[in-house]
């Protein structure tokens, strides 16, 4: 018989609570059950880093991680970036009034993106390393990004929107 | 890709997870991290009937030092810890300096010690270090208890001296001794790729500045960690001149690892790979020994 057990979670600050298979992949909870599909499924083998999110604010593969397994933790995923037009600006996390994380602009102004299909994963992961290192060298920013893959842009675009977001979270305006 | 349907337990203690391993028997697995074994049950390649997750037994989680040179490290210790524990970079830095090649941020905030000496990965680099280091490994079972030397763990491909029932639970390291220097080198297509080879070196000099000890293991290059031992012994009472590294790097490449070569590399460029990271890691851990600046 196929077990099926309680899951408590807090995603982007919202509580959900849901009965799930033990197989289930936390990437699969977040977009079947839960219906946040910005999180993006590619190799599902931990190599391709589109499904990052962050768990308790560290970057993870959700596709190497059962649903189960995130009970009582909080996840962040790229859905929780932005802030909602109605919603007062939020403080300290690069956040705008109504409007993309500082990190999201720069994506889009330096054309970071062009399919978009790791831009989620890539956003989950560098932002937790521009938290850590908040003035990167270009050298550290590739190797930051070396767990996720991109076949459109070649990277040097998305070097250039993690440095030009690192400008904009150290000094905002 | 979805992993086969398995039963699902989530012990809180070491007791309560070796019940549930004695209880479901060598069909189940152990889940610490899951960065190889959830990617193994995606591909089906693995379908354990039962997971006993590890990731709520407290007690596993921890770094701390026990007297003056040991180290005792809890096998749930995620790997993105050691990276920056400031007691693993002062006493065990061959440890600390290869954290960084240990596959990508995103695996070590998951990733644990345990997990990964007991998936036994020819190409990981922390079974490397486990034996570089001479480290102790405390396998735990309902009934028993038992300590095994680095070098009796590993026992092939994939393969450990672990019993079905039994259970890593600590790891003990020995503080890496004074004249003594380590360093770590690998060659990878991409930061956090699977090394196409990689060795760890210890030296220790004596009283007069020659080689008194010195240690050489590799990754990649066989069934599991290979020690080069006979290349070792050659630094052993010399100098550790341009000529007795180039000596010494030569016999290791050439006759002690057996590389089978994969996409990325032919058996005979893991050899060249090994004989030039050997001259350069025997260098760098020569000049950290004499406490030349590193």
């Amino acid at each position: 018989m196929t077990q099926s057990i309680p899951v408590n979670v807090t995603v982007n600050g919202k509580a959900y609570k849901r009965e799930v298979e033990p197989r289930l992949l936390l990437s699969d909870f977040l977009r079947h059950e839960l219906g946040l599909t910005g999180t993006h499924v590619g190799c599902e083998h931990g190599v391709c880093g589109a499904c990052t999110i962050l768990l308790d604010g560290e970057s993870v593969r959700s596709c190497l991680m059962f649903a189960v397994q995130a009970d009582g933790h909080a996840l962040t995923t790229v859905e929780g970036l932005a802030t909602p037009l109605s919603s007062p600006h939020r403080e300290g996390d690069g956040g705008k009034e109504g409007g993309m994380h500082a990190l999201q602009e720069s994506f889009w102004e330096t054309h970071g993106l062009q399919c978009g299909y790791c831009t989620p994963g890539i956003l989950m992961s560098m932002i937790p390393f521009l938290e850590k290192n908040p003035r990167p060298t270009e050298l550290e920013i590739r190797t930051a990004l070396s767990g996720n893959l991109c076949r459109c842009t070649g990277y040097q675009h998305i070097v250039d929107a993690v440095l030009d977001a690192a400008l904009k979270l150290a000094a905002p305006d | 890709m979805k992993p086969a349907p398995f039963e699902y337990r989530a012990p809180d203690s070491q007791e309560q997870a070796l019940a549930f391993l004695q209880e479901f028997g060598g069909d189940s697995k152990l889940l610490a991290g899951g960065q190889s074994l959830v990617p193994a049950m995606n591909f089906r390649v693995v379908q354990p009937s039962a997971l006993i997750d590890l990731n709520r037994v407290r007690d596993l989680d921890y770094i701390r030092a026990d007297g003056q040179s040991t180290l005792r490290v809890g096998a749930m210790t995620r790997e993105r810890q050691l990276e920056f524990d400031p007691l693993i970079s002062s006493w065990s830095p061959l440890l600390a300096e290869t954290m960084p090649h240990v596959a990508h941020p995103q695996i070590r905030n998951r990733g644990t010690l345990g997990g990964s000496l007991a998936n036994a990965d020819p190409a990981a680099e922390l079974p490397v270090i486990m034996l570089a280091l001479q480290a102790r490994l405390k396998v735990r079972s309902a009934s028993s208890e038992r300590w095994l030397a680095a070098q009796d763990f590993f026992t092939g491909m994939f393969s450990t001296a672990l019993a079905p029932d039994e259970m890593l639970v600590e790891i003990e390291l020995p503080a890496i001794p004074a004249h003594t220097g380590w360093c770590f080198m690998e060659v990878a297509p991409r930061a956090g790729d699977y090394a196409m080879m990689g060795v760890a070196v210890l030296v220790s000099l004596d009283d007069r500045g020659n080689c008194g000890q010195a240690r050489l293991v590799y990754l990649n290059a066989g069934d599991g960690p290979v020690e080069a031992a006979r290349a070792a012994a050659l630094l052993v009472g010399q100098a550790l001149t341009e000529q007795a590294i180039e000596a010494a790097a030569e016999m290791a490449g050439a006759t002690e690892i057996t590389p089978y070569g994969n996409i990325h590399a032919s058996p005979d460029y893991q050899r060249h790979l090994a004989r030039v990271l050997t001259r350069r890691a025997l260098y760098i851990a020569g000049g950290r020994a004499s406490g030349e600046p590193r």
